[in-house]
């Protein structure tokens, strides 16, 4: 490819660098050369403790944010290269995002949250993109909940709207944030297995940032950062699978 | 396609809904702010209309007369084309009846102007009539009906007997009817300070709701006023009516300048009202402007806070690929639907009082105190232009949510 990613790429950081204005004068660099690839259909724990720049790094992943240098290549389009409305169209189309408080739009239904990035990338509402999205929550399996308001159903359920969102557009990326941090082991178990099994019948690639271990412990792939450097990265050959 | 088919509106009209009181507060600040604005707009333009109507009732917008006769000074032949004054003083002319020279080409060609709906040329001077003992001063007007009537509307002032004038006929009004106990059909004489005199019959009488006028005015046949007045195939005035009751000032002057004439204006014989009046059309547009600015003020408040409150969910919007064209967007459409929504109820409002103020406002008799037009268009200017100012309000607040950083806005 022309910006030397395979098309097996989903994601590739080259140098990747993040400085952040301290005052008028200083400058603090909080990610300092950042190289990173992950293929398609892995599924990648990026953990390290608080204050590491995790998530810089996935507003940076997530083109919410530009890196101060390096190269930050989405689904093969180089991110550097590409303006604000062209950003903002790769981002709608190769990532998802899940938060770790599901931020759903309140006034919106289930069905309707999960719509709403195919609604907001064609403009315009039609009947597949309702089949799409009763589909999506069919699999998560809040078919039942799907006419709710996101405010009115319980926060596991919350989360596995936020999930089938971020499916919606069927993203080469899904970028989760502790997806789990906010739920009860029950729930968090259940969340975790829901990507897992979208990540093994999709091909979709995840970079979960945890800072739960026995669910990092679940990932195939660790990427441990400490103060802004990556200081690990490594396969989990012992993946604890719980089924 | 149902507007809540597109992204867009879908949103916006969610996000109100959401905030359902803040929305509904601000509907009816701009109802009211409408409703005040066409209440005002139609009450003033009913008054303006009333009084204009009062004033070129009788009289035509513009009046074209002979110039006025100057004394000239008297001066010494000392070899310059001028000469020297020999006067220190020069005592003014005294003005006598006479005719606007070469009327019928004047009047030719000032019909031919654009503003010009109609012209007439009118004989008139002083004079007096007669019938038993009493006599009354009087001002004569001889017309041409088949052209005066289209400058002045006497046909529709008549409250007794016809409005022709015949060679024999006089129209008065009620006032000088009554001053010498005359009715339709009677006779009278009318006669000049120079002597001439003759006898007429009354053939109408009218009522300009002006009591000087109905008392001084009377109406005869062009040629008979000509002969009575001693004026032989003249005009001493050519009267003009223009498109634009506003406008007679310009036309006037454009008038003007095209010959030796003096031309006036109702605007500039009427110029103390004119002033007055303009400084209530001043006034009242300070006012709806003042209200305009509360109502964008208003509307832009509330979409403030509506941004600050929102933007979490807009930074959501922003992740999952909404532009932030869109988002601005979403924010315009909820000024526009605001200002329009708050002006429809606003235009309920003041039609609602426009009709309560008919009913109140009314004479001893019971005919209103003046005519208000509820014309549909104030309605739909007013609509329009208050989800314009909707939309421009909304402009600070849509901008400032389509740049908000999603990253930033999502953490919160």
């Amino acid at each position: 490819m022309a910006d030397g990613t395979s098309s097996a790429e989903t994601l590739r950081l080259i140098g990747v660098r993040k400085s952040y204005a301290v005052g008028t004068s200083v400058e603090v660099e909080v990610l300092h050369g950042i190289d990173l690839v992950l293929r398609r259909g892995e599924f990648a724990a990026l953990i390290g403790p608080s204050g590491s720049g995790k998530t810089t790094l996935l507003n940076l992943i997530g083109l919410l944010d530009r890196p101060s240098s390096g190269h930050v290549v989405v689904a093969g389009e180089d991110a550097g290269a590409l303006d604000e409305i062209a950003a903002t169209r790769l981002r709608g189309r190769a990532i998802g995002f899940i938060f770790q408080y599901h931020h759903l739009l309140p006034a919106f239904t289930s069905l309707e949250n999960v719509m709403m990035p195919i609604f907001a990338t064609r403009g315009r509402a039609d009947g597949e993109m309702r089949t799409t999205a009763a589909a999506l929550l069919d699999r998560v399996g809040l078919t039942p909940w799907r006419d709710n308001k996101a405010s009115d159903i319980s926060g596991g359920q919350q989360q596995r709207v936020a999930i089938a969102r971020a499916l919606a557009m069927n993203p080469a990326l899904v970028l989760a944030d502790e997806p789990s941090g906010n739920l009860d082991t029950e729930n968090a178990n259940a969340v975790f297995d829901l990507m897992r099994s979208v990540n093994a019948t999709n091909g979709t690639t995840f970079l979960i940032v945890t800072h739960d271990p026995r669910l990092a412990q679940r990932c195939d792939r660790l990427v441990e950062l400490v103060d802004g450097r990556i200081v690990s990265d490594e396969i989990n050959r012992n993946v604890r699978r719980r089924d | 396609m149902s507007p809540l088919a597109f992204f867009e509106t879908a949103v916006a009209f969610r996000f109100m809904r959401e905030g359902l009181t803040q929305t509904l507060l601000i509907v009816f600040g701009v109802a009211l702010g409408a409703g005040v604005i066409i209440f005002m707009s139609a009450l003033l333009a009913g008054l303006q209309e009333n009084i204009i109507r009062r004033t070129l009732n009788f009289q035509a917008p513009i009046q074209i007369l002979a110039p006025d006769q100057v004394a000239r000074s008297l001066r010494t032949d000392d070899g310059t084309s001028d000469g020297v004054a020999i006067a220190a003083q020069i005592q003014p002319r005294s003005q006598q009846l006479r005719s606007v020279d070469q009327w019928q080409k004047i009047l030719t060609s000032i019909e031919r102007m654009r503003e010009v709906v109609a012209v007439t040329p009118v004989v008139t001077g002083p004079g007096f009539t007669r019938r038993g003992e009493a006599t009354k001063a009087v001002s004569i007007i001889g017309i041409d009906p088949a052209s005066y009537f289209n400058v002045v509307a006497l046909p529709e002032k008549i409250v007794a007997g016809r409005y022709d004038v015949g060679p024999t006929d006089i129209v008065i009004g009620t006032e000088l009817a009554k001053d010498l106990g005359t009715a339709v059909g009677d006779k009278l004489s009318l006669a000049t300070a120079a002597g001439t005199a003759s006898t007429l019959i009354v053939a109408g009488v009218f009522d300009f709701g002006n009591k000087g006028v109905n008392e001084r005015n009377v109406y005869v046949a062009f040629r008979t006023a000509q002969s009575l007045l001693d004026l032989p195939g003249g005009a001493t005035s050519i009267e003009v009516k223009v498109h634009d009751p506003f406008a007679a000032e310009t036309v006037a002057r454009a008038i003007r300048h095209s010959g030796d004439l003096q031309v006036d204006s109702w605007i500039s014989t009427n110029a103390q009202f004119f002033s007055a009046m303009s400084a209530q059309i001043l006034a009242n547009t300070l006012i709806r402007v003042f209200v305009g600015v509360t109502v964008a003020l208003g509307i832009a408040s509330v979409l403030v806070v509506s941004v600050v409150q929102k933007s979490k969910e807009i930074g959501i919007l922003r992740a999952m690929g909404t532009a932030r064209a869109q988002i601005l967007r979403i924010f315009l459409i909820q000024g526009g639907f605001m200002g329009l929504t708050g002006a429809l109820l606003g235009s309920l409002l003041a039609w609602g009082f426009l009709l309560l103020w008919r009913g109140v406002a009314t004479n001893p008799d019971g005919s209103p105190l003046f005519v208000v037009v509820i014309e549909p268009s104030l309605f739909a200017i007013a609509c329009v232009g208050a989800m314009g100012v909707g939309i421009l309000s909304a402009l600070v607040p849509a901008r400032r949510a389509a740049r908000l950083d999603p990253a930033v806005a999502i953490r919160g």
